[in-house]
């Protein structure tokens, strides 16, 4: 992972903070709240002894045990119904994804079934079960293999959705999501797994909804979710070396999202760019570009500006792939045009 | 009956009643819908009653069933009541959804019905959940999920049949193969034979008469013994046949289907008719039958009062159970 150490608000030194990767937070989050409660199991491929292709569970089966850590066959419409059946009759599992592009595959069950049991029930069953799976281009990985498709299941209403950027937010928000009484979707960008950053040793949870700043600026905001944090953190670096103040706010959740907090920021600044892995035409960041828009028309001295990848199929090769995805360079680009600084 | 064991008459006229009054509701439904009194449609369960009935005879209240598009007769079977059914259907608050779900997507977990589903085939997965969350919680129960021969379309089954195959869970999958998927015959749409997709995956499978109640109980109960035991999953094919249309809409239909075949199946196999006759050849006089049916159609007619008289949910309710 190329990408620069991030600055984020909650990188205190205090006791009992370690230096976690995104992946080792993850494995920590599952495995203290499947210590604390008993009804929680991980379903899905390669799970177990594997600790999946990218080994973020690994070590779990050896505490836990294959009847809690279920290896499955390659069936992802089948574990994702099974996740559903199991958490409408009291157990709350995690259905294992392995890639975020095969969340295709389970669209049945889960906007189908997951989003609208509670409510088509009246309110009697529930679905407290979460999947867990990927996204983010950038690993020469192909078409099939590399897409963010976040938005999609933003779009459901009944679906909670994280996209956590930092080791602790991954911890808080994979938390939240394995208490929480409905179904969440929670998508991992692969290429953050070996990031490192501080996590405490304590319980803590990050409340889905809750967006964070996470670099206070002036200037203009830089909206950013998952990936796309580290992009524009550095973006922000570089456009303070040329005076322009820059304020990064992950939203840490699409759904629900933190509107106040975007619309606050753009208040603030009066410029804002929306910055996103996932395919920009109608994707994620036309809503929240949307949103801000409208909540802080009054204030801005500029177009809501979006980015995000380019609307092709991710190729393979890394002179083509390299162009899909916002870089901070385009970011800096945009920034200045947007402050009238080129 | 091999053995001809004592005919116990009060619990198979229980069964006949069960039977008659999910004949009754499909009737009222019907009626409901010609008269313009019930919003959308509805997919009578009438001709098939003996399978809804023989399985959930079996089942215990806490057992779970999925249902399906066409479920009005398993959610009566598993024990729900006709007033909150039929305000279900007609969208008030008294219904068994608050009028959210309407007749496809009716739900009562006291009965352990997880609800119907309106996706073919949509909850295999939810029953073969059920059954994993029944095998890690060590309860004891068993999850039944009834399907038409339409669903043996759909790729979901496979994979978790599959799974609750290799995992020996307790869950039973009951097809009701009457004849038809919507307006297609099943010789246009399922190759080979049913049971041996089953035996594919190396479940257990039983092929019963889904007309004959007391042989789609028993074998329920035999497959119901299975699963508790922990062998594992099974197979139900029940042959049967739906006496209206795809749905209440589905009038002239005789260019899928002849009027001699519906007139053949409802004058020799109806099922009520074939227990009713079973009943009196017992000793069951007719005036005790013809009792319980007035009974059942008061009841029915009862309901569909209420549920007329119903006040509709607040519109502010739109709003509410999006998140639990």
């Amino acid at each position: 992972m190329s990408s620069p150490n991030p600055t984020i608000s909650h990188s205190v030194a205090a006791p009992g903070v370690r230096q976690l990767t995104f992946g080792q937070a993850i494995n920590e989050a599952i495995a203290e709240e499947m210590r604390r409660d008993p009804l929680i199991f991980v379903v899905g491929e390669d799970v177990a002894e594997a600790g999946t292709p990218f080994k973020v569970l690994l070590g779990l089966v050896d505490e836990f045990g294959p009847e809690r850590i279920i290896d499955s066959p390659i069936s992802e419409a089948g574990i994702a119904g099974i996740g559903v059946g199991a958490a409408m009759t009291g157990m709350r599992p995690i259905v294992d994804i392995m890639f975020g592009d095969f969340t295709t595959l389970v669209m049945d069950q889960m906007v189908n079934q997951a989003a609208k049991i509670h409510y088509m029930s009246g309110g009697k069953l529930k679905v407290p079960m979460v999947l867990r799976t990927t996204m983010g281009a950038s690993r020469r990985s192909a078409a099939q293999h590399s897409q963010s498709l976040h938005a999609w299941l933003s779009h459901v209403p009944g679906l909670k959705v994280a996209i956590p950027a930092t080791p602790y937010d991954a911890k808080g928000l994979m938390k939240a999501a394995i208490r929480d009484e409905n179904p969440v979707v929670i998508y991992e960008d692969k290429l953050s797994y070996p990031i490192k950053g501080p996590v405490p040793e304590e319980d803590y949870i990050i409340p889905l909804g809750v967006a964070e700043v996470k670099r206070t600026g002036e200037d203009i905001t830089l909206v950013a979710t998952s990936s796309m944090v580290y992009v524009a953190l550095s973006a922000a670096e570089k456009l303070a070396e040329i005076g322009i103040s820059a304020e990064v706010v992950d939203p840490r959740t699409t759904a629900p999202l933190d509107a106040e907090t975007l619309i606050a920021s753009a208040k603030k600044t009066s410029r804002v760019i929306v910055i996103d892995e996932g395919y920009q035409e109608y994707g994620v960041t036309g809503e929240m570009a949307s949103v801000i828009a409208d909540g802080a028309f009054y204030w801005l001295d500029a177009p809501v500006k979006r980015m995000g990848a380019m609307h092709v199929p991710i190729p393979f090769s890394p002179a083509l792939e390299d162009r899909t995805i916002p870089t901070a360079e385009q970011v800096v680009e945009m920034a200045k045009m947007l402050c009238g600084r080129n | 009956m091999a053995e001809n064991p004592p005919v116990d008459t009060e619990q198979w006229l229980h069964v006949y009643e069960q039977m008659y009054k999910i004949r009754a509701f499909e009737n009222a439904t019907n009626e409901l819908y010609l008269g313009a009194k019930m919003p959308g449609l509805a997919h009578l369960y009438s001709g098939e009653e003996a399978v809804a009935v023989g399985v959930c005879e079996a089942l215990n209240r806490d057992d779970y069933i999925t249902s399906t598009h066409r479920g009005h007769g398993h959610c009566l079977a598993k024990g729900a009541a006709v007033d909150r059914m039929f305000a279900e259907l007609l969208g008030k608050e008294a219904g068994y959804c608050r009028g959210k779900g309407g007749s496809m997507h009716i739900a009562d977990q006291e009965t352990g019905n997880l609800g119907a589903n309106a996706i073919v085939g949509g909850s295999a997965g939810i029953a073969t959940g059920a059954a994993l969350s029944i095998k890690m919680r060590k309860s004891g129960q068993v999850a039944v999920c009834f399907f038409g021969d339409g669903a043996l379309g759909q790729g979901l089954f496979y994979e978790v049949a599959n799974m609750a195959a290799l995992w020996k869970l307790p869950v039973i999958y009951v097809v009701e193969h009457n004849l038809y998927g919507e307006y297609t015959h099943h010789t246009e749409t399922a190759a080979g034979d049913v049971l041996t997709r089953a035996a594919g995956f190396g479940l257990h499978a039983v092929e019963v008469d889904g007309q004959d109640v007391k042989a789609v109980m028993a074998a329920t109960a035999e497959l119901v013994a299975r699963a508790r035991r922990g062998d594992g999953p099974s197979v139900l094919l029940c042959h049967t046949y739906r006496f209206h249309g795809h749905h209440v809409g589905d009038i002239n239909r005789a260019y899928y289907r002849s009027p001699e075949e519906e007139a053949e199946w409802k004058a020799e196999r109806d099922p009520l008719s074939l227990l009713a006759d079973w009943l009196t050849e017992n000793n069951v006089e007719q005036q005790v039958i013809d009792q319980l049916e007035a009974t059942v159609t008061g009841d029915v007619q009862a309901a569909v009062d209420f549920a007329l008289n119903a006040p509709y949910p607040s519109p502010d309710e739109v709003t509410s159970h999006v998140f639990a």
